[in-house]
């Protein structure tokens, strides 16, 4: 067991190195096809000077090989860096993932902020859509043909085919403008102002949910259907179990294993899959963060960003791999 | 090759043979039918998923057709109108996004656009992103599949491994930044302009995808390789290049088509979305992403410039999901429940 969840770190540590390593050489490669220098999509101008530019081509290591620039990279995200726009000097204290000097923040101060927004709205989504989906798939599972299950299944096919930017905008119209239930709430902290933070985020919860649920929904149904037709099953009905235990204690148990594998993925993943819902509801997260970064040509905000989407996804994948290990006695730990 | 009829098909045949049995009729009755064949005759029977099919037709239709139709219209979807829009609050005059007997869907805010000739024109933006996307991961996956499952050993290994890495990227992410990281260079290999976009954003939605078919693939080569007449085929001394287009592939088909077609609305939603978040489509290219992000602005006023891309959007990703469930049904009959 321990041999294996080493093995897995190990493993996951690798898939970092090589992601961070595309993604920085991507980024460091961009600019050299555009023609500019990289200084511009560090600090914003290019100084007028052609000794200034070289001198701060020199201080962020521009002139340096590629393989010495990505251990700079990697240096200053575990011990930090001093960095200067040649006007003003700040220290980036690790874990640095780069210095905003459009914004004059750090990057890591940046995410902070964001961060709680992305937080509460992929958390709040995440139970609605967890919750929902598993009921209406594991009923329509369990009566297969019936008409909630035809019902519940069309729905789930509409939500799919329904992207957020539609329905958010058709939530935000119906239940802010023309029913004035919520009349133009800004997001606020959770422990500033709960009531004001419900408000904020009950739309864009709802959208979100809507499409997840709606796959989770149909997932939950397909496992629901293979597993009530197991031997195990016949078996503890003619053990004369009553049927609430087969479904419940033999039934959903087994159902439930592959999507709590695809849960803890698409966890991983919410820094993208909230991109759109932060655009539309404008929340102030980690996607709307990036979509910032991107207006304005500020790379450290955009490489950053991606980086610590890397690390979510691979920390969350490691969960899974290892969780399931625990969980499901059939894994072998090969 | 031929296979048996299954029971219900046999009871379908004798009744199409019915009262007036014997003469031509009843030889068709006990005629071998291909999989293909019986595949159509199961979708054939399947309403919903013929109605999908039917507008995935008549949308295809409207792309290709979309310069010759906005000219019956007499409409052109770039031609700026601003007398149509109010110039202080820059919304269309007139009620429903200003529709008429000339603009049935209205026009644009600002600039007074005609909203159905652009709806037209952004379905051929969404078909051939979705199209060309999908048929990139086709290539990619089925290559990379055929290999790992047919070689085995280093290669598959490694191919899988690739797949793997590719599947713990951050895709969406990844894609935005790279898609970012496009729109400031100016040109790539000597393209540039609407044509690098295009090429950057099937390559982001394409290569991304493949990973997924190239899985499916692998599993199906896997397990169909152990199978009687690839061995025959071989132990007759046929090559590996004849075994695996010859013998394995066409058992491909059926599986690469229904992930083809519920592949293509997903590039869809993904080149909608990319455009709405305005890393995809610049003007003048027409996207129903792009016209949904500049429909933020009016919404809450009319919002006929919202619901018209909007449903397009709907209509055309529900009608491809509809067929797609459709034909995974009918060329696996096992799958339907």
């Amino acid at each position: 067991m321990i041999r294996y969840i080493i093995r897995r770190v190990m493993g996951a540590v690798l898939v970092l190195v090589a992601v961070s390593f595309v993604t920085f050489l991507l980024f460091q490669l961009a600019p050299a096809l555009a023609h500019r220098s990289p200084v511009y999509y560090y600090v914003g101008k290019i100084p007028p000077s052609p000794g200034g530019l070289k001198l701060l081509e020199h201080r962020f290591g521009f002139d340096l090989p590629w393989y010495d620039q990505y251990w700079h990279y990697l240096r200053s995200i575990f011990f930090g860096q001093t960095v200067s726009d040649g006007d003003t000097t700040t220290h980036c204290g690790a874990p640095c993932l780069g210095y905003s000097f459009r914004l004059n923040s750090s990057v890591d101060s940046l995410i902070l902020q964001a961060l709680p927004v992305s937080l509460s709205l992929a958390g709040g989504a995440a139970v609605l859509w967890l919750v929902g989906g598993v009921l209406v798939g594991t009923v329509s599972g369990l009566r297969p043909g019936s008409f909630f299950d035809r019902a519940g299944m069309t729905g789930a096919l509409t939500a799919v085919s329904l992207p957020i930017f539609f329905t958010g905008p058709l939530l935000l119209l119906i239940f802010e403008y023309k029913l004035k239930w919520l009349s133009n709430p800004s997001y606020s902290g959770i422990t500033q102002d709960p009531l004001q933070w419900f408000k904020s985020l009950i739309l864009p919860w709802f959208a979100l949910a809507f499409l997840f649920a709606a796959l989770y929904a149909r997932l939950t149904r397909a496992n629901m259907l293979d597993t009530m037709g197991e031997d195990f099953i016949r078996t503890a009905r003619a053990k004369g179990l009553p049927r609430r235990t087969v479904v419940i204690k033999h039934g959903l148990r087994a159902a439930l294993t592959p999507i709590v594998t695809i849960f803890g993925i698409d966890l991983g993943t919410l820094i993208g899959t909230t991109v759109i819902t932060e655009t539309v509801f404008n929340l102030h997260g980690l996607g709307l963060l990036l979509i910032t970064g991107i207006r304005q040509q500020d790379l450290p905000i955009i490489l950053g960003v991606t980086i610590l989407a890397a690390v979510a996804l691979v920390v969350a994948n490691l969960i899974v791999d290892i969780l399931y290990a625990v969980v499901d006695p059939r894994v072998s730990y090969g | 090759m031929s296979i048996s009829l299954s029971p219900s098909e046999l009871e379908v045949a004798a009744d199409s043979v019915g009262p007036d049995a014997g003469g031509p009729g009843a030889e068709k009755a006990i005629e071998g039918r291909s999989l293909g064949q019986l595949a159509w005759r199961r979708l054939k029977h399947d309403k919903v998923a013929m109605a999908g099919g039917v507008v995935v037709l008549l949308i295809i239709l409207v792309a290709i057709f979309a310069p010759l139709l906005t000219d019956w219209l007499g409409q052109k979807p770039n031609t700026i109108d601003y007398n149509l829009t109010d110039p202080s609050t820059q919304l269309p005059m007139g009620s429903f996004g200003g529709a008429s007997g000339k603009h049935w869907l209205g026009v644009t805010p600002v600039l007074g656009q005609d909203v159905l000739a652009q709806l037209m024109y952004g379905a051929r933006t969404s078909l051939i992103i979705g199209f060309a996307a999908t048929l990139l991961s086709l290539v990619f996956g089925v290559s990379a599949g055929l290999a790992a499952g047919y070689f085995r050993g280093w290669a598959d290994s490694f191919l899988s491994r690739i797949m793997d890495l590719l599947l713990s990227f951050p895709v969406l992410l990844f894609s935005i930044a790279l898609l970012a990281v496009f729109s400031i260079i100016p040109s790539f290999l000597g393209v540039s302009g609407t044509p690098l976009r295009y090429a950057v954003i099937i390559f982001v939605l394409g290569f991304f995808g493949f990973p997924y078919i190239g899985r499916i693939v692998r599993g199906q080569v896997l397990s169909l390789r152990e199978k009687e007449f690839v061995e025959a085929a071989r132990s007759l001394g046929a090559s590996n290049f004849r075994i695996m287009s010859k013998e394995i592939a066409p058992n491909l088909i059926g599986p690469i088509l229904v992930y083809a077609t519920l592949t293509i609305p997903n590039y869809i939603l993904g080149e909608a979305g990319l455009s709405y978040i305005g890393v995809g489509f610049q003007p003048p290219t027409i996207s129903w992403g792009s016209m949904l992000n500049d429909a933020g602005n009016y919404f809450q006023i009319d919002p006929m410039y919202l619901i018209a891309p909007g449903m397009a959007l709907f209509i055309t990703v529900l009608a491809f999901n509809l067929f797609g469930d459709g034909l995974r049904d009918a060329l696996d009959p096992r799958s339907r429940r």
